[in-house]
């Protein structure tokens, strides 16, 4: 048994050094291919919504790497290489979207929100001033209350082992 | 049960976000093109060795259908066209195949297998006029006026339904537009 799980061991671990990473022709232009990744990890993939650009291996995600690719040998800055994205895919290309009359409810609402809570805070302290908790309703007490309450205050620990505990 | 109200309220609200969230489907993203002029493009026919370039298509309606022979739902999409080109309701409108990032040998065979719709299919081998035209997920149908002019897309395959309610009125409204 012991030997069987040596085995498992050797042959799981010794495997993992083994497996090659894809070829990236980053030895081309490492520079390029640092903006690259710069750039595209703001990019949304489109095929795995939920991927960056930079991250995915979908096909088209490969070949948009390399048009990126292209346009910046072409001397393009990232803005333009921007507008070329968006001019095809639109604004959900863009990890950070621009700020228009159609975004403003997504940039504002975290704000109108903490306002919305703050003024609820407001209303809500404001209210339990003005009706305070009648802590000095004497009439809630009975006789043997006060009279417990003033041992304890006395501190006369005779009757009162239970509240020393 | 006055002071249930207002947390009541938030979760209905809520509720109804959710409902509308889960109604829409995430990978219908609109496209910026539409009420756009469609890229320009030069490409080689699948058949033969003439090209064609959008100069050629001015002053028809014509529907650009983006397709794979790898592509699965491109089959479920396949009889529908196959079955309006064969109804012959709309004469008028080319129907445009964009064969995408495919093999010819593959595409021919494909269009041999399941009916060939289209009245002339176009080759983007590396995917760059599908870029062009922000195609992420084939069947992708772009619908084009007399113009030039992008008027609709449509994402994923199309079915009986889609094609009778948005895209044969809109030909029809398109065919009937002076050049």
């Amino acid at each position: 048994m012991n030997k069987i799980l040596l085995w498992l061991f050797l042959a799981l671990t010794l495997t993992t050094p083994l497996q090659a990473n894809e070829a990236v022709p980053m030895a081309e232009d490492p520079v390029l291919e640092a903006r690259l990744v710069r750039l595209s990890d703001d990019l949304r993939c489109l095929v795995c919504q939920n991927e960056s650009l930079s991250g995915s291996h979908a096909d088209l995600a490969k070949d948009l790497r390399r048009e990126i690719r292209g346009l910046m040998k072409a001397g393009k800055s990232d803005a333009e290489i921007l507008d070329f994205m968006v001019a095809r895919y639109g604004d959900f290309v863009l990890y950070r979207p621009p700020v228009k009359p159609t975004t403003w409810l997504l940039w504002g609402g975290p704000f109108l929100l903490l306002v919305g809570a703050v003024f609820g805070l407001l209303i809500f302290v404001r209210r339990r001033a003005k009706a305070p908790v009648n802590l000095t309703d004497s009439a809630s007490l009975s006789d043997e209350d006060r009279q417990r309450a003033s041992r304890i205050l006395n501190d006369e620990p005779s009757a009162e082992k239970d509240v020393l505990l | 049960m006055k002071r249930f109200l207002i947390p009541m309220t938030l979760f209905i609200v809520l509720i109804g976000f959710l409902a509308v969230g889960l109604q829409r489907d995430p990978r219908d993203v609109p496209s910026p093109l539409v009420g756009k002029p469609a890229p320009a493009f030069t490409l080689p026919m699948l058949v033969g060795n003439q090209s064609l370039s959008t100069q050629d298509l001015r002053g028809k309606v014509w529907m650009l259908n983006v397709w794979a022979s790898w592509c699965v739902s491109c089959r479920d999409e396949h009889p529908v066209l196959v079955k309006f080109v064969k109804s012959g309701r709309m004469p008028e409108i080319l129907v445009v195949g964009l064969n995408y990032k495919d093999q010819t040998v593959d595409a021919n065979a494909w269009l041999a297998r399941f009916g060939n719709p289209y009245t002339l299919s176009l080759v983007d081998a590396d995917g760059r006029v599908g870029i062009d035209y922000g195609v992420y997920g084939v069947p992708e149908t772009y619908i084009v006026d007399k113009r030039g002019v992008i008027r609709m897309k449509h994402t994923g395959p199309i079915t009986e339904e889609s094609l009778e309610t948005r895209i044969l009125p809109l030909l029809a409204a398109l065919d009937a537009e002076a050049r």
